[in-house]
């Protein structure tokens, strides 16, 4: 039996990556084809390099999580703080009530909700073409905002919240006790949120469809509009080199994570 | 009441704008589009219209069944496996099974194609050993598969942390009160892992219902879904309305659907303490 769920286990991991392997394997092909592989050659690579458009929706992915990222930290952490100390109860059900439906909307009928919104306020003030850089700025945002809330809130509950008060009759200002007394705990959550926030802004493909204009296209939106022709295996260098930049990025978070566990037990010690 | 509890109130007030703006109005607009025409006057004929997609919610619901059910088979025993393991190999383990929704998944649903095709990785490889071809492309069988394929990740992942949480001692005590495997299996793990499968079940159902680039490349647009519906109301015929009342209909679906399996839940949960 626990051979047959191992084996299972494996043949499931297989499937996972199977794609994944086709493409980094197709990525090094030398003829264009994503089907017959013709032997290895660096050529896409070099073609994707020259193919600023693809690289400049790079750069533009790039801008709009970093920034839809940053916003939705900052408002989603004080909204957080906000809902916590909400005293009304209903109207802390209400908050997270609207919280949540970004998450179990489907993405489509958020992305379609958010362009009619746009659409509609466009006609009331009769300015043709709003879809663009700021509509998508907006849309990330939103759908941002629910991840950094929720990654936060959890934080917050861990608080003694006589801290605050302590720092207070101590003759801290509210703020600066803020930073001083809460701030420090709930940081990991920030930061988990704010890491959530942005690699979902930069791989949205449903949500940015339908809120983007022409002038202001993102990565997903290039693959798209690539894919619905034949695409040329430069694309699959694309995906390889930035798969291979994630891989990177995972496993120095969980060599530093391992590591601090480390320190902390070592401490326990002592 | 101090100044601190007037700030930190205060300090949830720009998201509630915001939510209100963004997240409560659009619902609203929905709402509207669906009910009126293009002079903005009331109207029933958005949803008469919907009668002849009736084929597209059918199928789309029957395709996204499918790829959930074999989803809880394929994820259900991955799960048990990782979450009894060690801490560090859990990690591990938890960690490739998220590695791949990292990668963009439209490139994902795209690899698929290139993989299933007549032409494609798989028909190559046969026709090279000699064998005949198999045409899997732009069948009901490739659409359902590319819906498996990406969110699988969203049934594995659910199912383990209930069953990571599960308390060893439990099944210990069963064993010791001389229960066999099976009836470890069927008392204690899986009522347990109800809610992890709960979730599971929404996290895959409801964006295979929703879908519209799998069954465009993987279906080769012969199977349209609901999802492939709305697109094309709002990005090639611009009929918004339509699109909205669509929409509408989508959404009161899930909602349904959710509340339903809500209630399985937790009724499953009060059978428990019986």
């Amino acid at each position: 039996m626990k051979t047959m769920i191992r084996i299972y286990t494996v043949l499931v991991y297989v499937f996972l990556y199977l794609p994944i392997a086709v493409m980094i394997l197709f990525s090094f092909n030398s003829i264009n084809s994503t089907g017959v592989f013709g032997g290895f050659s660096l050529r896409w690579y070099r073609e994707l390099f020259r193919d600023s458009e693809t690289l400049n929706a790079l750069k533009n992915s790039i801008i709009m999580a970093v920034l839809s990222s940053l916003i939705a930290t900052v408002v989603g952490t004080a909204a957080a703080v906000g809902i916590d100390k909400m005293r009304s109860r209903w109207l802390k059900s209400v908050t997270l009530t609207v919280t949540n439906i970004p998450m179990v909307n489907p993405e489509i009928v958020t992305g379609v909700s958010m362009m009619l919104l746009f659409v509609f306020a466009s006609r009331l003030v009769r300015i043709s073409g709003v879809l663009g850089f700021w509509t998508l700025l907006i849309a990330h945002v939103t759908f941002n905002l629910p991840y950094v809330i929720l990654s936060v809130l959890p934080k917050l509950r861990q608080i003694d919240p006589h801290l605050q008060e302590a720092a207070q009759d101590l003759g801290c200002p509210p703020l600066k006790s803020f930073f001083l007394a809460v701030f420090p705990t709930i940081v990991p959550g920030v930061l988990t949120g704010a890491i959530m926030a942005f690699t979902l802004s930069l791989d949205d493909f449903v949500i940015s469809y339908f809120t983007n204009g022409p002038e202001f296209q993102t990565l997903p939106i290039r693959i798209f509009s690539m894919t619905k022709k034949r695409v040329t295996p430069d694309i699959y260098s694309l995906s390889t080199m930035l798969f291979a930049a994630i891989l990177l990025l995972l496993i120095i978070i969980n060599v530093l994570q391992a590591q601090s566990e480390k320190q902390q037990s070592k401490k326990k010690y002592y | 009441m101090n100044k601190s509890s007037i700030g930190a109130r205060l300090a949830a007030a720009p998201y509630l704008v915001w939510s209100v703006l963004f997240v409560v109005a659009p619902l609203l607009m929905v709402v509207y589009y669906a009910f009126t025409d293009d002079s903005g006057n009331f109207t029933f004929l958005n949803f008469a219209q919907l009668g002849s997609y009736s084929d597209v919610f059918v199928r789309s619901i029957w395709f996204s069944l499918i790829a959930t059910v074999v989803c809880l088979v394929l994820a259900y025993p991955v799960a048990y496996l990782i979450a009894m393991r060690h801490e560090r190999t859990q990690r591990v383990l938890v960690m490739l099974i998220m590695l791949p929704m990292w990668m963009n998944f439209l490139l994902r649903t795209y690899s698929w194609m290139a993989i299933l095709e007549d032409t494609g990785v798989i028909n190559s490889i046969l026709s090279k050993l000699g064998l005949s071809p198999v045409h899997m492309i732009n069948t009901p069988g490739a659409v359902i598969l590319g819906m498996v394929y990406n969110y699988l990740p969203y049934m594995i992942l659910p199912i383990y942390s209930v069953l990571a949480k599960l308390e060893r001692s439990m099944i210990e005590a069963a064993q010791d009160l001389g229960a066999n495997r099976w009836q470890v299996f069927t008392r204690i793990i899986l009522p347990h892992s109800m809610p992890g499968i709960a979730s599971g079940l929404t996290m895959v159902f409801v964006p295979s219902v929703s879908t519209f680039y799998i069954s465009q490349k993987l279906g080769g647009g012969k199977f349209d879904l609901i999802g492939d519906t709305i697109e094309r109301q709002f990005q090639t015929s611009y009929n918004y309305h339509l699109g909205a009342a669509i929409s509408f209909v989508l959404m009161v679906l899930i909602l349904v659907c959710m509340a339903a399996l809500n209630k399985f839940a937790a009724d499953d949960e009060g059978g428990l303490l019986i």
